[in-house]
């Protein structure tokens, strides 16, 4: 699609989502949002760009290969789970907490870090995919 | 509220239903993605229908003050969309490839595999 | 926290499953991964089985919440038992898929999606959670999904789409029963359920969920009218793929049957009789169309089917000599079957063809592998000392006891007819004068390969045979284990008691 408005949007438009999906992801531990909605939002952000300005650019933007972020994802997700089994004895993916909150980010706990991994896995799975169908097309 | 959202699940599973037995390709993913929300809509309305009450108790109430949502399943449904999502893209590109190498979308000719040889 | 090796086999797959992705284009080391993994994921079942035979079921509550909130994993000792199973053929696999499994599909993640396919088969086994179980399924299909389609030949995609449009729709089916069943009791906790469910009044409701349960778990372990699916796409995979998937895709439904309708839905005489029906169609429908194919592949996987009959036979005899039957076809089956299509494999290799019309003359060639390919063989059939024997004398003794003429004679046909046809493939495959075949073009004849490959691809075969020679020789264990199992699932206050501990009982 060679548009120019959707192509100065889009511009504009991935780091606002970025900045939007970061937002969905930190909130999500007690009010609507988390790993899935952000990683989507994210993803989405990519794919908007993909469309304007072309599948290549996209990924010269990306520099990894979006299939290489599955298996960091699942690794954070996968050791935020076995942190309590390690620290404090406790069962498998019991959320343990830092005594103090941190400034922005507000309570910082194993919860977080599972939530970032969901979120690496949903941007890396849903750019293969669209990646792989829309070269085939 | 619940009569009409029964009424509408029965007539996701049918047509869901009715689509997968058409011939083509596609008409079956749709099938299955109608059957799909059906079940997801079934979970919701299971759950009992509760309007603007939030699922958490306060903290510092002992017991169930009066009524409150159900949030599992909202949390069942989450899961089963997300199961969903990997699954009906996958059916998407698994169609678009046995229609490339087959070179048909009507299920009546791909019966090689079940051909006595 | 002796409990948490509950989760053990689990997270094992997890982690060499995350380990192979990250080596995505590395194949060498992929194969060295999965093979090192799989014997440490051995070694971990093995451990969980001592620990739950010594100590009783053992159940961690995930995240720390308490029982029928949170999700438990539960250990008993058929859980344990499959967890082993699922090991010992995970490892012979790994090993025969390193072998035979060509580098171009390795290339595009066989083996992580094999170790994802694993994992979802621990998890199944071990979870207490109807939802959890659910879940473990998708991921069970999901991957099995790319396995048969991994490769993209024509036969191998018709296969795969027909795979795939019933098992979503079993998937659907089992989804639309969980939220039926959440609907009248409100938990999703198994032990939690088995209590609800019992004291519930409007019965009508409790059996449309349980058939819904028998339908969905049905299509996924190829009772009689649902099994379609599976000759049309078994024998389309590479031999390794379709020796996972029938030693274990289909015995994980079996598994889910026996485990809700011994700890759930108890005791209704209607869903026993149903039961009892289907598990007779199914013996003699599978036995009937093994009879007419000439493919060995496609023999094989009516025979799954064929088998599958002996083991809800088992469950809706209901007796616990009967389940205990069940128990032992069913850790029987998983070893033989996953060898037999891995032995197929073998014949592949040698001969390039499934086709009986144009095998034949293995015994002449290769006279010691014939004999070790017998053993699977007549382990299937039942020949006295060897594994299949055992079980099918519970079975007819118990089907004596009910009286009931029919079922004794649907397995007796069934047993008759996988005799003919193991009888069959012998004197076709390896006694009949060999034909000379049209060399195949670009093709790995065995007798070319190098040594490593001739023993990746006999080892796990000679590893199976052992198995299945000590389960038939030691049966006096085996029948041992299988009684404690039954006993465990016809008094299944024991499990709920783990799960849910003692004051919850109380209120």
């Amino acid at each position: 699609m060679k548009t120019i408005i959707l192509k100065t949007a889009s511009n504009y438009l991935l780091p606002l989502l970025m900045l939007f999906s970061f937002f969905i992801l930190l909130r999500g531990h007690y009010l609507p949002g988390g790993g899935f909605v952000g990683g989507l939002i994210a993803a989405i952000a990519f794919v908007l760009h993909a469309f304007a300005n072309g599948l290549e650019n996209t990924k010269h933007l990306i520099r990894i290969h979006p299939g290489f972020l599955m298996p960091v994802g699942l690794a954070l997700a996968f050791t935020s789970g076995l942190a309590p089994i390690f620290y404090a004895g406790l069962p498998f993916m019991t959320g343990i907490w830092f005594p103090e909150p941190l400034s922005v980010i507000g309570m910082v706990g194993s919860a977080l870090f599972f939530d970032i991994g969901v979120y690496l896995v949903v941007i890396g799975v849903s750019l293969t995919i669209i990646f792989t169908i829309t070269e085939s097309a | 509220m619940e009569f009409i959202l029964a009424i509408l699940i029965g007539i996701f599973y049918a047509s869901g239903l009715y689509m997968m037995l058409r011939r083509s390709l596609v008409k079956l993913i749709i099938g299955l993605i109608l059957i799909g929300n059906g079940a997801n809509l079934l979970i919701f309305l299971l759950g009992r229908i509760t309007k603007g009450l939030p699922p958490i108790i306060p903290g510092e109430s002992p017991v169930f003050l009066k009524a409150y949502a159900d949030p599992i399943p909202q949390a069942l449904i989450l899961t089963a969309i997300v199961i969903s999502f990997g699954l009906q893209s996958f059916a998407i590109v698994l169609v678009k490839r046995a229609y490339s190498v087959v070179k048909t979308d009507d299920l009546d000719q791909m019966n090689s595999t079940d051909q006595f040889s | 926290m002796i409990q948490h090796i509950v989760l053990y086999p689990i997270l094992i797959q997890v982690f060499i499953a995350i380990l192979l992705l990250f080596c995505w284009s590395r194949v060498h080391w992929q194969k060295v991964i999965s093979v090192v993994g799989s014997f440490l994921s051995l070694g971990i079942a093995i451990i969980l089985f001592i620990t739950t035979w010594n100590e009783g079921t053992l159940t961690v509550q995930a995240g720390g919440w308490d029982a029928p909130f949170g999700i438990s994993f539960v250990s008993d000792t058929f859980a344990a038992t499959l967890i082993l199973l699922t090991a010992i053929s995970g490892l012979a696999v790994s090993v025969f898929s390193v072998g035979t499994i060509l580098p171009a599909r390795l290339k595009f993640g066989y083996l992580p999606i094999f170790h994802f396919l694993l994992l979802g088969l621990n998890g199944a086994f071990l979870t207490g959670d109807i939802f959890n179980l659910y879940v473990w399924f998708e991921v069970i299909i999901i991957s099995s999904f790319v396995l048969i389609t991994i490769g993209g030949e024509k036969a191998q995609l018709e296969g795969a789409l027909k795979y795939f449009t019933l098992n979503i729709f079993a998937s659907m089916i089992f989804l639309t029963a969980v939220a039926v069943l959440y609907g009248i009791t409100g938990s999703l906790n198994m032990a939690d359920l088995s209590i609800k469910v019992a004291a519930i009044e409007n019965r009508g409701l409790v059996e449309v969920s349980a058939v819904l349960f028998l339908i969905g778990f049905g299509i996924k372990s190829a009772l009689f009218p649902l099994y379609f699916w599976l000759p049309a796409s078994y024998h389309t995979p590479p031999p390794a793929v379709s020796a996972i998937f029938g030693g274990l895709l289909t015995k994980v439904g079996v598994y889910a049957i026996i485990r809700v309708f011994t700890l759930i839905f108890v005791g209704d005489v209607f869903l026993e009789n149903i039961i009892l029906t289907l598990a007779g169609f199914t013996l003699v429908s599978g036995a009937l169309g093994a009879l007419v194919q000439n493919n060995i592949v496609k023999i094989f996987s009516y025979l799954i089917i064929c088998h599958i009959g002996y083991m809800i036979l088992g469950l809706g005899l209901v007796s616990e000599l009967a389940i205990a039957g069940a128990v032992f076809y069913l850790i029987h089956d998983i070893i033989v079957k996953t060898n037999l299509f891995m032995v197929s494999g073998l014949i592949y290799r040698i001969k390039g063809t499934f086709s009986m019309r144009d095998l034949g003359g293995l015994y002449a060639k290769y006279p010691l592998l014939s004999l070790l390919m017998a053993i699977p063989f007549f382990s299937l059939v039942g020949i006295p000392p060897l594994s299949g024997f055992w079980p099918k004398l519970a079975l007819i003794t118990e089907s004596f006891k009910m009286s009931n003429y029919w079922l004794i004679a649907a397995v007796l046909f069934a047993t008759f007819i996988t005799f003919y046809l193991i009888a069959k493939i012998w004197s076709e495959v390896f006694w009949k004068e060999g034909k000379v075949l049209p060399k195949l073009y670009n093709f790995r004849y065995f007798d070319k390969l190098k040594l490593e490959k001739k023993v990746q691809i006999v080892a796990p075969i000679i590893f199976l045979a052992f198995v299945s020679l000590f389960i038939g020789f030691g049966a006096e264990y085996i029948q041992q284990l299988a009684l404690r199992v039954a006993n465990e699932l016809t008094n299944n206050q024991h499990y709920v008691q783990s799960v849910l501990g003692e004051q919850m009982i109380a209120n």
